[in-house]
């Protein structure tokens, strides 16, 4: 059974159709990097698998079970969880609420007005290990809004793993960062996607490379090629459409 | 070192608590002159109306236009429900009405508020705002439950003293308020520690991602505002009590937008700004309207105002001059802003000087030309008083000009000072 699987996904905005028939199987504990030009729909395909966006059709399963027409909340519940390319914070919380309101669905509070939260341990120290492990402990009482460009990316992944998702989808989470920054990036997060399905949408293809073990090709809303980075740099029809430009940078 | 901690964190929460019960006791020994027991019971009453307001707008980011449906159909069932026990068909006693509110509040925010939160941001604010138009139109179609254009009334006097209390007496009721005040701050603060009042703060700021972080945000604020209508209702039914008559003007948009300003005055922001805010718009819309009809006027520049320089309300200046005080600064900024109140000061009296003259030409023109202002009998039809109060405004324009720069170089200064202070201790 595949982690995540796109079976011939189509969207249209208006009359024009950004995503043409898209397949995609990734298989669990993988890690993909889905790359193509810009315009390709790669953060569109993100939204329709997070259920930002309703397909237009196709149909989209998650370990199995049909995901598409599901809220994204829903979806959330059913262990996929995503990052934005835009960082998407609770800008007036400190760093440290910011962890914990993602943590609290998945330890079983909800919508609980009957429980201090000061009371709940498990919430706490869940928060306190991803704090740990993105390395924002010292910047805890912050607020979110007023943290640094790369901080802020930690903590857009810190909230996007704190709920123990098991399917991980990051949206250009080095976009932007100094070379130092995304190799920091890179390490944290191979640290907390061990043992979880990862994809993401990259740009920076000493990342790509680095991180995956499957590069999905995406051209024109369609996944032309699907396989290990070696393959997919000797794949032909990659190369023209894409690669090429990018040979001598990598 | 835990134990170290937490220990006078915990003392400090006493402290704050038990001050604030000591307040509510001892508020009507001081303020025992005159209409000062009926100022207290009013703010005590529009103090839970506005916590239960703030659940919204401070903590939820809900702009509501139509809160005062709550509150006033609440009045209306605890109203209703002190009339039966008084004609002996319903066993409820005096100090448990405001339940009767809490509940028709409750009801009304699990109807209503479903429709209401359907929506967020503008959508919501306009869906409150056709609502309130909807009760209050609705409040005149049927006079039987609303009593019309003279509303309903009753006597709070219900059945023999328990324990010597009738509430005849407006003390028991400022007391009985007082209770019913300090027993809903405590349940809406213990409310925003919890998963739901956290969540709706990240509903507040980013509605989307919490959609991504399993939470249906709709569902959110409907919870929210049917907890938050549990409070209206209880202050609604205090009011019942207190005024012994609840008419059509109780669900009015007048109403809700009025605990709007209020609450926006103390500072939504703050846990306590409804509180502050309560306080204050009781003094401007009771007090104040005692004393002058340009009351509103006064509000709404006094709103204005505060929007303008300091729209985290006056919780905000309070808070700001508290950290400056911790961090050593009230010396060197007090002084400039002593100044500062000082140049306004005259100012002040002139404008409020013109402004009375102005109402007392057009509106009272026909009682003779002679008032009575500050102390003094003023001829609003001679030159002298103008020039004076333009001068004294001329004067505060001067003084404020001088003032102003040194206090926010001043300000300046501290703010830049604390911030580097507070990133050092990062």
């Amino acid at each position: 059974m595949k982690a995540l699987e796109l079976v011939d996904v189509r969207k249209s905005f208006g009359k024009s159709e950004i995503i043409r028939g898209a397949n995609l199987g990734i298989e669990q504990g993988e890690r993909c990097a889905v790359i193509g030009p810009n315009g390709a729909g790669k953060s569109t395909l993100f939204n329709l698998i997070s259920g930002r966006f309703p397909l237009s059709s196709g149909e989209i399963r998650l370990n199995g079970q049909r995901i598409s027409g599901l809220k994204p909340y829903q979806i959330n519940r059913l262990g996929l969880s995503r990052s934005f390319q835009i960082s998407n914070l609770f800008v007036n919380l400190s760093v440290y609420e910011n962890l914990r309101c993602a943590v609290l669905w998945s330890l079983g509070y909800k919508y609980s007005f009957w429980h201090r939260l000061a009371r709940l341990r498990d919430a706490h120290e869940r928060a306190e290990q991803v704090l740990e492990e993105i390395g924002l402990q010292r910047q805890r009482h912050v607020a979110a809004g007023v943290l640094t460009y790369a901080e802020q990316r930690a903590l857009e992944i810190g909230i996007t793993i704190a709920g123990g998702a098991d399917v991980i989808l990051l949206d250009e989470p080095t976009a932007g960062m100094s070379r130092s920054e995304s190799d920091a990036a890179v390490e944290l997060i191979r640290k907390v996607t061990v043992g979880k399905t990862l994809v993401m949408v990259e740009h920076d293809m000493s990342v790509v490379f680095g991180l995956a073990d499957k590069i999905a090709v995406l051209v024109y809303g369609e996944v032309i090629a699907c396989d290990t980075p070696d393959r997919i740099r000797g794949n032909a029809a990659v190369q023209a459409a894409y690669l090429g430009g990018h040979e001598e940078a990598a | 070192m835990k134990e170290l901690r937490y220990t006078p964190l915990n003392l400090g929460r006493w402290l704050l608590w038990g001050g604030y019960a000591l307040i509510l006791l001892a508020a009507p020994l001081v303020f025992s002159k005159g209409g000062g027991l009926t100022l207290l019971s009013q703010m005590g009453t529009v103090m839970i109306f506005g916590l239960s307001y703030n659940m919204l707008l401070g903590q939820g980011g809900m702009l509501s236009f139509g809160h005062a449906v709550y509150s006033g159909l609440g009045a209306f069932f605890a109203i209703h429900a002190m009339n039966m026990a008084g004609a002996g068909q319903l066993p409820i006693p005096t100090s448990l009405i405001p339940l009767v509110g809490g509940v028709a509040g409750l009801g009304f925010g699990l109807l209503f508020g479903y429709v209401t939160t359907r929506k967020a941001g503008t959508t919501f604010a306009m869906i409150t705002l056709g609502l309130v138009e909807l009760v209050f139109a609705s409040s005149l179609m049927f006079p039987g439950f609303f009593g019309g254009e003279g509303g309903v009334t009753t006597n709070r006097v219900i059945g023999g003293a328990v324990l010597g209390i009738t509430y005849g007496p407006q003390i028991q009721v400022y007391y009985l308020i007082a209770f019913w005040l300090f027993v809903c701050t405590a349940a809406v603060y213990a409310y925003t520690q919890t998963p739901l009042g956290r969540i709706i703060n990240a509903v507040r700021d980013n509605p989307e991602r919490v959609e991504f972080i399993g939470y249906d945000t709709q569902w959110v604020r409907y919870l929210v505002v049917i907890l938050s209508s549990f409070f209206a209702g209880i202050a609604g039914g205090l009011s019942a009590i207190n005024f012994e008559i609840v008419s059509a003007e109780n669900v009015s948009a007048i109403r809700s937008g009025s605990i709007l300003l209020f609450t926006f005055i103390g500072g939504i922001g703050f846990f306590f700004g409804p509180l502050l805010g309560a306080v204050v718009g009781i003094l401007f819309s009771v007090l104040l309207s005692d004393y002058t009809p340009a009351w509103q006027l006064y509000l709404g520049l006094f709103f204005v105002l505060l929007v303008r320089y300091a729209p985290g309300g006056m919780g905000s200046l309070i808070m700001l001059l508290l950290r400056a005080a911790r961090f050593g600064h009230l010396g060197r900024v007090g002084k400039p802003l002593g100044w500062v109140c000082l140049a306004v000061l005259p100012g002040l009296f002139g404008f409020v000087a013109g402004v009375e003259m102005l109402y007392h030409l057009t509106l009272e023109a026909a009682n003779g030309s002679v008032k009575q202002l500050f102390g003094m009998a003023v001829d609003t039809r001679s030159a002298l008083p103008w020039t004076l109060a333009g001068g004294l405004l001329l004067a505060s324009i001067v003084a404020w000009r001088k003032a102003q720069p040194v206090f926010a170089d001043a300000w300046g200064a501290s703010c830049a000072e604390i911030a580097v202070q507070t990133r050092s201790a990062r």
